[in-house]
């Protein structure tokens, strides 16, 4: 997580984004390109058609010239400014996609041909089914498996990370990405994707935008915008004849003043960018998304899967107390349990010592001279242990101890008995010390839930989601865990088949589940899922089985992923009403600026006081195209989303961007009208 | 304003709020096809009439069959209307021997009451037989009445089913509605206007004499002065209490006289006049409390409810606040409501309703989309005259037309679970049923259809020679007046800004078209709506889950309605009411 070498770099106001956006915003006035965006069509179209008239009343001399220059000129920088908007949204996506390609640039390969020998071949060459041979200092030409052999990777080109990884033939870990470099050892890969559909190609054309298709929930708001803009079209259009009736006919920069200021602009303007801020928000946080539809489902996510070992708990069990038996001091017991573990190099172990040392300051010792023989752990016997001097000190499960004891006609006390049902039933793993077959304790090793996990729980529940914990644990453990970390939900002694069976009934009663994984038994899992993440760590049916990749490999990280899909909808449903909810204002400012003329009466509507009527329209068109560049960085950093319940979020989104948006424009327009004034512009 | 009209208005309103939750209830079973009280009597009747028409009650419909259904027999219907129409002369019951409609006329009038309009650019007593009137007319404020609330039940299945192809059938929808829910309605409405003294016979008009003869003046088509006295008046007479009820109970408004329930015969008492506007908003009102209970979601239909009652309450205020101020040009009189005089604008009202149940009436019609009147909606003071068109424009939704007031609003409850589920970061979901983008493009072209059709025929009425030929007043007035007839042709309402002169070819052929499109161009994306909500999954709400019950999303579904209407036709309304508001105050009236 250290260093992030893209994403975090590119800040806002990076120079040369702002200056490639500025130059791709001009291109984007390709009407093919435009039409794609009816909104900003129209506006287009608007300006094509003042621009036409002002032409023409030049060459005919006709008064106004100076207002409608202005009105056309404002109208063209609506269309440009959401264009830049959209072009800064990509910009970033772009840097990084250089970065990458970078990456991918021609390698050599060696690749093994039927009769074992290697050819070299350019790694464009390579199809999937191929093996290639990688040693120390090469590239890996292309994405695939390990086959042979274990190296140390390093993927920061990828993930950001500089801290190599390890890849292996064979388990969970023999993944290997094109564009990484192998840094020692030799491996054998199976080449699995073609070129053009490798990882890195997929990743570029994501972040670059190439691939983007519009989403289902964007594409519902653009028939909503759509619907608008047809509506206000005819209210426009319909209030020519009305004024010719009333003895008021407008000229063509009033009428389409109006349209592009009812229309809804401001968030047809910043619709894409705010799809690409999601995808980028997403990358930032080091997570590919194979699609915005991807996105958009983790807002609505409803129930939470999460693996127990190494999400929920750090993943390995500790030492966290010991119990004597009667008769025997707490020192003593942790003098024996330190020495049983001396030469068990397991996590569990090793905290055994630790425990020992912080509790009573128990060093280690020079054993050497009393020629200890190391009992290792064994499966059969279950313990583990060394003797000395005589001392025959075993620890181990409560079962394995009492076979141990028992042989020699003791028994474990009643005490200890219930001590270590005691410690199951907290959901501790209990295991037994013995000394020369006499149990001497307990050593209670517990499952360490990580830190602040409880509170992230709090958050998602705010959220309306559902967190389950999968364990393999037994029932009693897993309860322990489940509510230490305070998860709704757990399911116990699961298999990789019990978690797709869960996936499926939640889905039949209409839930939406997220979960991840990095095994190749998790990817039926992540493919049924509605959001599965799968950890860049993982295998390569896992990561094709997902439909978004964490770089970082951290599992929690669905949490942020939940926001980010949130926020994503929120953004676009903020800048909807605040865009619809401007119109009222910019109706007070054209409205009575066009008809005063001929009704000075109804300049009793002109409640913002606004000058005169040139000054009122170019005003309001004016706030019009001001207020998509004012909103860009919102579009772009996405709405703030608070864990508040619906209600409570839907009342303060409402007031803030519905009663906000109504307001806003009355002050803005009013500014901007003083402003002209001082400049004499209108 | 008097505390007298506030407490008739609160009377009214406490009655409305009464009558919603059994009458809704009571529909929310016979369209379930449970157990009611009436089984014993029309079962057999029901079973009857599918035997007859070979009709399988048990056969679910698709939503497109349920639609094709409903076009054709609206389409029959009308047909059937326009032919009576064309041939009165030679059918029965006309005693006064009134000729055969004319063909434009005739047109009109057939699309009129087929789409529940009742938009009537005749004077019934001189053009309409007693068997016009009833085999035509009053057919179809009954089944008119049954396809809106079909159309609306068919909606509400959609939302309520899960995982279905069909909606229901509409054949045994029409049917159940007639039978267990319009025809008892009318019943008992017509015996209670009998008692109030509505007349109800098929003689010929009477003769009577007048106490006080008085003379007239006019010219004669060669320009000669003439003089004549006028002894004798001819009163009309006719099935009036039978049609009255079904004219309110199925929002129709059609009157059986041209003064419509302004005229004696149709309202002749106080309660008669409390209970026709009853009458309107018991049905409507209704719908929401079995939208609750079909979707079970019981607050949900009284969230919806209590968005409607805000609106109406916000009319109301408006229309009796601006006819009790009255015209301030009428300097030096005095126009305080008081024992003696109602007070306020009293042109084109009776005197004998006054100011608090005119504007009352006014508001309640055209919520509804009634359209009766008790007083001219012509002479309302500028603002007064702004509530119905409004109104109207918004789409008719406060209570509304039977069936349509509920899925006009459910439109609108689509667009706002849209906005409001985004803004609580989810995908929007209404009652559970995701709103994706084919149910939002469907809720937009059905709100589209009725304001392209206002704007764009007022747009060519106002500078058009056949359109300007129609209005009686020059200015905004008579902008006015063009606008509220397209406007409420669009809207089924079939009130008008009486002044206008409709008809006429061009305004008999274009209205009939628009109000054929205003209805059943906007109720095919609403049936769309219905089959594909019908087919999706049901998501069980969370706590990210926006409620649909409770205040917020009242307020909220109000906000979306004024902002869509007031957005669309501001610029049309501020160049009528609103400019001749304005030029009232400062002294010129038109």
């Amino acid at each position: 997580m250290s260093t992030h070498s893209h994403g975090k770099a590119t800040s806002l106001t990076d120079r040369k984004i702002l200056r490639t956006a500025t130059i791709d915003s001009f291109g984007k006035l390709d009407p093919r390109l435009m039409i794609k965006n009816p909104v900003m069509f129209v506006v287009e179209v608007g300006a094509v058609l003042t621009l036409i008239v002002l032409v023409l009343n030049a060459i005919h001399h006709a008064h106004g010239f100076w207002f409608g220059l202005q009105i056309t000129l404002w109208l063209w920088f609506t269309v440009l400014f959401a264009n830049f908007a959209e072009a800064m949204a990509e910009g970033r996506g772009k840097a990084q996609a250089e970065t990458l390609r970078k990456a991918r640039a021609e390698t050599e390969a060696r690749r093994v041909c039927e009769d074992g020998s290697t050819e070299i071949v350019p790694s464009s060459a390579l199809r999937a089914g191929d093996v290639v041979m990688v040693a120390a200092g090469e590239f890996i030409p292309g994405d695939g498996e390990v086959i042979e052999g274990v190296a140390s990777v390093d993927e920061s080109a990828i993930t950001g990370e500089s801290a190599p990884v390890i890849r292996e033939s064979g388990g969970d870990r023999s993944a290997v990405t094109g564009g990484t470099r192998v840094l020692s050892d030799e491996i054998k890969v199976r080449v699995t994707s073609n070129p053009g559909e490798t990882f890195l190609d997929r990743m570029i054309s994501l972040v670059e935008g190439a691939s983007r298709q519009k989403t289902p929930n964007e594409i519902a708001l653009n028939i909503l915008l759509a619907g608008l803009t047809i509506i206000f079209l005819l209210a426009v259009a319909t209030l020519q004849p009305f004024a010719i009736y009333s003895g008021a006919p407008q000229n063509i920069f009033s009428l389409v003043s109006l349209l592009v200021c009812l229309i809804p602009t401001t968030i047809g303007g910043l619709l894409s960018a705010i799809g690409i801020a999601g995808m980028d928000r997403m990358i930032q946080r080091n997570v590919i998304a194979m699609s915005g539809r991807a996105v958009e489902a983790s807002g609505d996510v409803d129930v939470l899967l999460l693996d127990k070992t190494g999400t929920i708990t750090l993943g390995n069990r500790q030492a966290t107390a010991f119990h004597p038996s009667p008769g025997i001091t707490e020192a003593e017991l942790a003098n024996v349990a330190q020495l049983a573990s001396f030469a068990d190099e397991t996590p569990e172990g090793r905290s055994i010592v630790v425990l020992a040392k912080e509790k009573y300051g128990l060093r280690g010792r020079e054993l050497a001279p009393h020629n200890p023989i190391f009992i290792p752990f064994s499966a059969q016997t279950c313990m583990s242990g060394l003797d000395m001097d005589g001392r025959e000190i075993r620890k181990g499960s409560p079962e394995a101890i009492r076979r141990h004891v028992v042989e020699k006609g003791r028994t474990v006390p009643a005490e200890m008995q219930e001590v270590v049902k005691l410690i199951s039933n907290a959901g501790g793993t209990p295991l037994l010390v013995a000394q020369n077959r006499l149990v001497l304790g307990a050593i209670e090793l517990t499952d360490v839930v990580k830190g602040g996990m409880r509170e992230r729980f709090e958050h998602l529940r705010a959220m309306g989601i559902r967190t389950m914990m999968i364990t393999g644990d037994n029932p009693l453990t897993a309860a322990a865990i489940a509510r230490q970390a305070g998860v709704d939900d757990f399911l116990a002694e699961a298999k990789p088949e019990d978690k797709m069976a869960l996936i499926k009934s939640e889905q039949t009663k209409g839930k939406l589940v997220a979960m991840t994984g990095d095994g190749t038994n998790d990817a039926p899992a992540l493919a049924q899922a509605d959001v599965g993440v799968a950890m860049n760590t993982g295998t390569q049916a896992a990561k094709e089985a997902g439909n978004m990749i964490d770089l970082d490999s951290n599992p929690t990280k669905l949490i942020e992923i939940v926001e980010i899909g949130k926020q994503l909808l929120i953004t676009r449903g903020a800048l909807t009403t605040f865009s619809v909810a401007n119109d009222v204002a910019k109706y007070f400012a054209i409205i009575p600026a066009m008809f005063a003329g001929t009704f000075p009466l109804l300049d009793r509507l002109n409640i913002m006081g606004l000058r005169t009527p040139e000054s009122a329209i170019l005003s309001a068109v004016i706030f019009n195209a001001l207020i998509i560049i004012a909103l860009i960085p919102l579009a772009l950093r996405g709405v703030r989303y608070r864990p508040l319940g619906a209600a409570a979020l839907l009342r303060r989104n409402l007031v803030i961007y519905g009663l906000g948006g109504v307001i806003a424009p009355f002050l803005g327009i009013k500014l901007i009208d003083v402003l002209i004034g001082l400049l004499r512009l209108a | 304003m008097t505390g007298m009209g506030w407490f008739q208005i609160f009377l009214y309103f406490v009655a409305v709020l009464a009558l919603t939750k059994p009458m809704g209830l009571y529909m929310a079973r016979v369209f379930q096809q449970e157990t009611t009280f009436l089984d014993f009597l029309l079962r057999p009747v029901e079973r009857l009439i599918y035997r007859l028409c070979a009709v399988d009650e048990r056969q679910e419909m698709h939503w497109k069959l349920y639609g094709r259904a409903m076009l054709l027999f609206s389409g029959v219907s009308m047909l059937l209307l326009y032919f009576i129409e064309r041939l009165q002369r030679w059918l029965p019951w006309n005693p006064e021997k009134l000729a055969n409609v004319a063909p434009d006329l005739a047109w009109n009038t057939a699309a009129s009451f087929t789409t529940n309009t009742n938009w009537q650019s005749y004077v019934p007593e001189t053009t309409m037989s007693y068997f016009t009137q009833m085999a035509g007319l009053a057919y179809h404020n009954f089944v008119s009445a049954a396809v809106g609330i079909a159309l609306a039940i068919a909606l509400v299945r959609g939302i309520a089913e899960r995982e279905t192809k069909t909606i229901g059938n509409f054949w045994v929808d029409i049917t159940r509605c007639l039978l267990w829910i319009l025809f008892p309605v009318c019943l008992i409405a017509s015996f209670v206007f009998v008692s109030q003294g509505v007349v109800q016979n098929l003689k010929p008009y009477v003769t009577a004499r007048l106490i006080e003869p008085h003379a007239v003046d006019s010219q004669d088509a060669d320009g000669r002065q003439v003089h004549k006295v006028i002894a004798e008046q001819r009163i009309a007479q006719g099935p009036v209490a039978s049609q009255e009820a079904i004219k309110m109970a199925g929002t129709n408004g059609g009157g059986f006289f041209n003064a419509n329930s302004a005229h004696p015969y149709e309202n002749p008492t106080p309660f008669s006049n409390f209970f026709q506007m009853l009458l309107i908003f018991l049905i409507p009102s209704g719908l929401t409390s079995t939208l609750g209970r079909m979707t079970g979601s019981p607050r949900h239909g009284w969230a919806v409810w209590t968005a409607m009652a805000l609106l109406f309450l916000a009319g109301v205020f408006a229309a009796y606040a601006a006819e009790s101020r009255g015209n301030p040009l009428l300097r030096g009189v005095d126009r305080q409501a008081s024992e003696q005089q109602a007070g306020g604008n009293m042109e084109g009202k009776e005197v004998r309703i006054g100011i608090a149940n005119s504007a009352l009436f006014t508001t309640v019609t055209t919520d509804a989309s009634c359209g009766a009147v008790n007083n001219m909606h012509d002479s309302l003071t500028p603002l007064g005259g702004l509530v119905p068109l409004v109104n109207i424009m918004l789409g008719e939704i406060v209570f509304g037309g039977v069936g349509s007031g509920l899925y006009g609003i459910l439109v609108f409850v689509v667009l706002s679970v849209f906005i409001a589920g985004l803004m609580v970061g989810r995908t929007p979901e209404y009652l559970g049923k995701k709103i994706e983008a084919y149910d939002v493009k469907m809720a937009v072209l059905s709100i589209l259809v009725s304001s392209l059709m206002i704007l764009i025929f007022a747009a060519i009425g106002v500078v058009t020679k056949s359109g300007t030929a129609g209005i009686t007043n020059p200015g905004p007035h008579g902008f006015s007046q063009i606008l509220y007839a397209y406007t409420s042709a669009a809207g089924n309402n079939g009130s008008a800004f009486a002044g206008i002169n409709a008809n006429t070819l061009w305004y008999n052929a274009s209205m009939g078209v628009v109000m054929l499109a205003g209805r059943f161009l906007a109720v095919i994306p609403i049936l769309a709506i219905a089959g594909n909500l019908a087919s999706k999954k049901t998501v069980p709400e969370s706590l990210g889950t926006f409620p649909m019950t409770g205040p917020l999303f009242s307020v909220l579904l109000v906000s979306v309605i004024l902002i869509v209407g007031a957005l669309t036709f501001f610029p049309a309304l501020s160049l009528g009411p609103i400019l001749e508001h304005l030029r009232m105050v400062s002294g010129k009236v038109f």
